[in-house]
Formats: C-alpha cells, structure tokens, sequence
C-alpha cells in the first residue's frame, strides 16, 4: 500500500507499507522522523502523541491507510528551525526531562493544551496530560514546565 | 492483509456483504491495539474514516441520533445537555488522545463488557441501528444487543450506522470505579436515569458481569416506591433506605466475576454504593429542577 500524507509540512510518499501498520511505525521506521516514541502500542503511554489533521491522537493507534492525505505533525516539526518552541524550551529550563522518552508525547500535548486554552489552571493541565505517562520526574517539573510556557505565551 | 477505504456508506455495506472477514475500524483504540499485538490478523481492515455519514449526530422528535462514528470528545462537547449520562461516560473513557479518536460505534462493536458507553446507553433507553447491503436497516434495543462477552447481534454483512437515544427527560447520572481516574477500565460501573415523564427509573451496569445489562428489578422496585409513596409528585427527599435497598437490587442483578482489574465482591459491593449514590444525586437534581 502507498501512503501519502503531508507531515511538518512536507509531502511524503512511502511504499509497500503493510494494511495493518500504525502511523507511528510509518513515521519512525520509513519516514525516519523517531521523535515519536513506541512504548506501551496501546494507547496508554501517550509517547507516540502527534496531530492528524491538528487534533493529539496516539499514531499507534492510527492505521497507516487512515493518515492518507491527511496532515501529520511530529515533534520534529515543532521547533521554528534551530529555534526550540517555547513549550520545548520550557521543558529544558525546568527540568522536565530526565530519560526523555515520554517527553515528545508530553510536549506535543503540552502544546496543543496551550494553544487551546492560553492560561490553564493546574487541574485543566492535569487533564490535558492525564494520557501521558512519566515514570521518572513524579511530573512535578512538567507541571512546572506548562505553567512556564503559559506564563511566556501571556506576556508574548 | 487488505486495507479498504470507502467513502459512502452504501460503499462501506456493499464492501462489508463482500469481505465478511473484513474488521471494520474507526478510532483504533481496540482494533490497533490487537494488531499491533499480534492477537489479531484480519483478511482485511475496513476504514470507517472516511464516512462523512457516520460522524454526524442530528434530534428528531426528542431522540437524538448519534452516528456510530462520532467521537466522545464531540459528545462531551455538543451533547452534555440532551445525553448527560453518556456524556459523563464519554468523560470518563481513556484520556484526550483516546477521546478523540474513539467511537460510540466502537464501543458496541467490540461489545466488551467494560465499555463506558453502555451503561448510559441501557439507563437511557437506547435503539443501535443496524444496516446491511442485502437487508437495509434494522433497530435492536441496546438490551438485546449484547449477546455475550465482546459478543454482539450483528449479522456478519452488517455494519453500526447509530444510536438512537431520547433526549434526557429528567436527570441522569455515571459512576466507574478504578484504579485512578485516567485511562483506566472500569472495574465496574452503573448509570441511572430517571425519567419523570413517564415516571419510569432506567440502570446500566457495566463490567461485572458477561455482558453490560440492566438491573430491571432495581428499576421496577424503586419506580414502584416513588409511584406508592407519592414522591414522583411531591419530589421530597428519597430516603435513604430506599436509595440503600435500590443499590442492593442493582447489586443483585449483576454476575461479577475475579479478575486482575477486581474481585467479584468488590464489584458487588462498589456497583450497590454506586447504584445508592447515583440515584440519590440524580434524585436530588430532579428536586432541585422542581
């Protein structure tokens, strides 16, 4: 099967991908974009969080054939070139990252949190991340990290 | 493995009576999960996706008809006030990301007996319209629907087009117990409704026994004391013993069994509190209503 989609803006087009492949699996394994992270591949962990069509789903759990013509973004495709997003930038000044491998699910939902809902409180954070999991940073500083990019995007 | 995408729903039937060894697939939050675990290695998938038809929700005469494939997080958003209990369901299932792409539709169609959707569904009375290329449409109330563990009354060339569910005519209410309060699977769960125009109490109870069901003689019991005791007019307190023999009933309507989630007499015991306190806020709602 072909699959065409449009992802970070850019038109891909991959080949021989298997009916019951996930779009997480097309991203890492043919179209070499890894930020997504494969863990738990049932849509507990959030790690694989990206935008179809600019709504956060879990890509592990989006068939591949789903995504045709459809537009994809990726963490890669948050940063303004060598420029981290603020959120990204966030997470690092706070320490939100310790293994890093739930941190591309988490900033992606940080993101669109903040793009929906410009000054959060804590228990709307706590919702809007409630799909992704941390096993190392006790989420304190991740909190942390959203109230400070909220904080940014106020005065910005 | 095929993957087949209609793009009308008389093509999705007509793809159904061809390929019955086709899975059909909405959000993918039960269907990817056994693929991507190799529990699960269908002839075909049959997209959904693209069905304009099916993420459509529209009222006619007080029922709402809510397309099998609309997702939660829309009915959280457009549907709180004439479907509060399946939305407070719909609230309940996963986390944003499982929200947004997970169906009602889904729910029925892998029918298990943990699927937060149900239990609102039975309260409220619900009809799951059912379509085939051969045979066109039929209704099945969603009582009749569950025939077993993630066992249901399709036709093998049938497809879930809608829910039909009457729009609230009084308060209705949703418990799940879990472990925490996201992304969990219930380890039981119940929902009542009370509908005072024809002063009539619907109940739903999910994961605690093969499939999700009704507890009829919670709902004939409790309609009966409120019709005796003149409460459906007079709206006073329910008593509390009355909530608490309610509770009982729906407890004893269930057939739990131990599992990793919860043991059988937890379920019991967590569905008969639950039933109490459902039914004594719902019927606090309708007196604040009054």
């Amino acid at each position: 099967m072909r699959i065409t989609t449009r992802v970070n803006g850019t038109e891909q087009e991959v080949d021989d991908v298997w009916a019951g492949e996930s779009l997480l699996y097309v991203l890492r394994e043919r179209m070499g974009l890894p930020g997504s992270k494969n863990a738990c591949e049932q849509g507990e962990c959030g790690s694989c969080t990206v935008y179809l069509d600019g709504e956060p789903v879990c890509s592990c759990l989006v068939a591949a054939g789903q995504a045709i013509g459809r537009e994809v973004t990726t963490v890669e495709g948050l940063a303004d070139g060598e420029r981290l997003h603020p959120v990204q930038e966030a997470f690092v000044e706070c320490g939100a990252v310790q293994c890093g491998f739930c941190t591309p699910g988490l900033v992606v939902a940080a993101h669109d949190l903040l793009a929906r809902v410009p000054s959060p409180s804590d228990p709307e954070i706590r919702e809007a991340l409630a799909g992704n999991l941390c096993r190392c940073t006790g989420y304190e500083k991740i909190l942390d990290a959203v109230r400070l990019a909220a904080e940014r995007q106020a005065q910005a | 493995m095929d993957f087949l995408q209609p793009s009308s729903w008389q093509e999705a039937l007509d793809i159904r009576a061809e390929r019955p060894d086709a899975v059909p697939i909405a959000g993918g939050t039960d269907v990817m999960v056994d693929i991507n675990f190799d529990r699960r290695r269908p002839g075909a998938l049959l997209d959904l996706g693209r069905v304009a038809e099916l993420r459509e929700w529209g009222t006619e005469a007080g029922v709402v008809r809510l397309g099998a494939g609309v997702p939660y997080t829309r009915i959280v958003e457009d549907l709180a006030d004439r479907l509060p209990g399946l939305a407070m369901a719909s609230r309940t299932v996963g986390s944003p990301q499982i929200r947004i792409r997970g169906t009602v539709g889904g729910n029925l169609g892998s029918a298990s007996p943990a699927g937060d959707a149900h239990p609102p569904l039975l309260a409220a009375g619900a009809v799951v319209e059912v379509a085939s290329a051969a045979r066109g449409a039929r209704q099945i109330p969603a009582a009749e629907f569950y025939t077993g563990v993630k066992r249901n009354a399709l036709e093998a060339d049938e497809l879930i087009a809608a829910v039909l569910i009457p729009s609230a005519a009084g308060p209705q209410q949703f418990c799940k117990i879990g472990t925490r309060n996201a992304m969990v699977i219930a380890v039981s769960a119940f929902a009542c409704a009370l509908h005072p125009d024809r002063r009539a109490v619907g109940t739903g109870i999910g994961s605690a026994a093969p499939t999700p069901r009704r507890a009829v003689d919670a709902e004939d019991f409790l309609a009966g004391e409120l019709e005796g005791s003149g409460l459906w007019e007079s709206r006073g307190e329910l008593p509390e013993t009355l909530a608490r023999a309610f509770g009982e009933r729906v407890a004893a309507a269930a057939s739990p069994i131990d599992d990793v989630r919860g043991s059988a007499a937890y379920r019991l015991h967590s569905l008969s509190v639950m039933a109490r306190r459902a039914v004594t806020w719902a019927w606090n709602d309708l007196r604040k209503a009054a």
